[in-house]
């Protein structure tokens, strides 16, 4: 066996340029697949990786749309939801990490001689944990703010600039809606969402300061939505059929009854992307099976070539007592040769494609093990596939014929 | 004792087109061991064609070809290059030498095929070498060797399996008078050593080495002659000296 493989070294080597350029095709062909699945995976991976920082176990919790004499209102506009569902979710629910209800207004803030508009969030100190957001100055809110309903607000990064520019905000008043809040803390800077948000751009309240003072509803104790985070992504059904069950038990809803409150996970929205992936994958697959047919048939018109070429070599080694399969397996372990020295090269390609992609496109990329597994995989079967043919007409000559052949 | 080669009835047809060439009409001979024989005739006369039967490079189109005994008109491909291998070794005009391998390389081609372990490839080969005197050429390509040379690391690569029949087909038709006299010295003593050998020339001169000659005409066996074969001084006992390679051209 060592034997043959020097054999087909040597004959390989014998044409150095020929074999290179063989070898080409199943070079670009394994390239690009570990190059584009590359870039694939790091597409994915970022928007998961922003997915995932509002969190993949994240449940949004909203009041159901009232049924106003049949006619449906849009969902959120109900009273339904209040502050005591979601304390009672925060205590009974044990699926359930985090919970952050919230009511929100847009106002204009205003800072001695500046104002600036933006989005007010009234909500829990649960909220801080579910988005993850930190203080880069001063502190968050805490149990004792939304107990009191202090008159305390955490600023974004971007109301910060805008309203204070470099004068330290810490302790500064600010006014909304005509009341002072006293600004206890800036959030460390998060940029902008999946969707184009600016994420700084917010002040956080107390919600029980925000449902008294800022939103004027007409009831009283309601939250517009809550951000419910599962202990786990795997715990993400038995915390929806926890609140499910909660809920309708305290809204004395009978079983013939719709809810009146609304749950979605951003698993569904994971779903969505994971099938665009793989379409995404499976389109590059494609392209990446016909470079390598491609470049599987140069293999074969090559080794055609040889066989031919070398017919008289053939003729040689069957007269000194090659057997048929002596021949044929010479032969299929140099177009298997070709292939996995081109597929080798080609992982090299591809993995310094995509390094290259990074470096200059500044794409994420993510070479899998996976892809290059398939890739050397593939080669490797290329070459079996496409040198069995040469390779069997080979050792289909007859001695005499092959050894007369000029 | 059978004979080593017992042929009966030897028929090969050609067919071109509508007409049917027989090159082979009807040829019956047995070769003893330990005899050397030279097949002669003009060309076309079918001698080229009984050489490749007995060599099992081609298999007749009617006819028995008994070789030690066993008939291997019959035998699958794999069977042949088993005999090829193992019972024949078969020394060609134009050598037939691989011009990728070195001299060592191409005398162990055929024990690749056998499967003898490396070492004992390189040991075996190196000693058939020694023996048709191209000791100092191991490491030469063919390009880089004369004819004669190239000649006989083809008859180290035919001795190298240890085969009893040694087949010469036409073996100095390439090599000039001396270079000629040479490897037929060198094929005599192979024969004295205990091996059978055939070959095919159509120059008296060369068949003057064998004990026997067979003469073909236009497919048939026309003359079987046993004679006293020359004897040239020197040949054989210190073949290493004599034919180290110097005297090539």
């Amino acid at each position: 066996m060592f034997e043959t493989i020097r054999t087909a070294v040597s004959s390989l080597w014998a044409n150095k340029m020929r074999s290179a350029l063989t070898m080409l095709g199943v070079v670009i062909g394994v390239g690009a697949v570990i190059a584009m699945v590359a870039i694939g995976n790091g597409a994915s991976g970022q928007m998961e990786g922003v997915i995932s920082s509002m969190g993949a176990n994240m449940i949004v919790l909203r009041p159901g749309a009232p049924r106003t004499g049949g006619v449906r209102q849009s969902a959120g506009s109900g009273g339904t939801l209040t502050l005591n569902d979601i304390r009672a979710i925060e205590e009974e629910c044990w699926s359930i990490q985090n919970v952050a209800p919230q009511v929100s207004t847009s106002s204009q803030l205003i800072f001695e001689n500046r104002n600036w508009p933006s989005q007010v969030i009234g909500t829990t100190p649960g909220f801080f944990r579910i988005r993850e957001f930190q203080a880069q100055k001063g502190r968050l809110l805490d149990k004792e703010d939304e107990r009191g309903a202090a008159k305390a607000a955490v600023i974004g990064e971007t109301v910060a600039r805008e309203l204070f520019g470099k004068i330290d905000p810490i302790g500064r008043s600010i006014r909304i809606k005509s009341i002072p809040f006293e600004v206890v803390g800036v959030l460390a800077p998060k940029g902008q969402s999946a969707i184009g948000q600016d994420q700084d751009d917010t002040v956080i309240v107390p919600i029980t300061t925000a449902q008294r003072r800022l939103v004027r509803s007409s009831f009283a104790d309601s939250v517009n939505m809550a951000f419910v985070q599962a202990k786990d992504v795997s715990m993400m059904d038995s915390a929806i059929a926890e609140m499910r069950a909660l809920l309708r038990q305290r809204h004395r809803l009978s079983s013939d009854k719709e809810d009146d409150f609304d749950l979605r996970n951003m698993t569904q929205m994971l779903d969505s992307m994971a099938q665009a992936t793989r379409v995404m994958s499976l389109l590059l697959g494609a392209v990446a099976s016909i470079s390598l047919l491609v470049g599987g048939i140069g293999i074969m018109n090559i080794m055609l070539v040889s066989v031919t070429e070398r017919t008289r070599e053939i003729g040689i080694r069957m007269a000194i007592g090659a057997r048929a399969g002596d021949i044929r397996t010479q032969f299929l372990l140099e177009a298997l040769l070709l292939s996995l020295t081109g597929g080798a090269a080609g992982i090299l390609l591809g993995f310094l494609a995509s390094l290259g992609v990074t470096e200059f496109l500044k794409w994420p990329t993510s070479v899998s093990g996976g892809a290059v597994a398939l890739a050397a995989g593939f080669s490797c079967l290329v070459g079996i596939f496409f040198g069995l043919y040469p390779a069997w007409k080979a050792s289909l000559l007859r001695p005499i014929d092959a050894l007369r052949f000029e | 004792m059978t004979p080593l080669i017992q042929v009966e009835d030897l028929v090969k047809t050609y067919r071109s087109g509508d007409s049917e060439l027989r090159a082979l009409d009807g040829v019956s001979f047995a070769v003893e061991r330990g005899e050397f024989v030279a097949i002669m005739g003009p060309s076309g006369s079918g001698k080229s064609t009984t050489m490749n039967m007995l060599g099992c490079l081609d298999s007749p189109t009617q006819g028995v070809y008994k070789l030690d005994g066993k008939d291997v008109s019959r035998l699958s491909g794999d069977e042949l290059a088993r005999i090829r291998n193992v019972t024949l070794g078969f020394v060609f005009q134009g050598f037939n030498l691989l011009p990728r391998l070195d001299a060592l390389g191409n005398v162990a081609l055929p024990l690749v095929y056998a499967g003898v372990a490396p070492q004992q490839r390189a040991a075996r080969a190196a000693s058939a070498l020694e023996k048709v005197g191209l000791a100092s050429r191991m490491k030469h390509r063919p390009s880089q060797m004369s004819g004669g040379q190239q000649q006989r690391v083809a008859i180290a690569r035919a001795l190298v399996g240890d085969a009893p029949l040694i087949l010469a087909d036409e073996p100095t038709g390439n090599l000039d008078t001396k270079t000629s006299d040479e490897i037929m010295g060198l094929l005599a003593q192979i024969n004295r050593d205990g091996k059978t050998v055939i070959l095919v020339t159509h120059e008296p001169d060369i068949a003057r080495y064998a004990s026997r000659v067979l003469r073909f005409k236009d497919g048939k066996l026309v003359e079987d002659k046993r004679q006293t074969p020359v004897k040239r001084e020197n040949v054989g006992e210190n073949a290493g000296e004599n034919y180290g390679g110097g005297a090539d051209v």
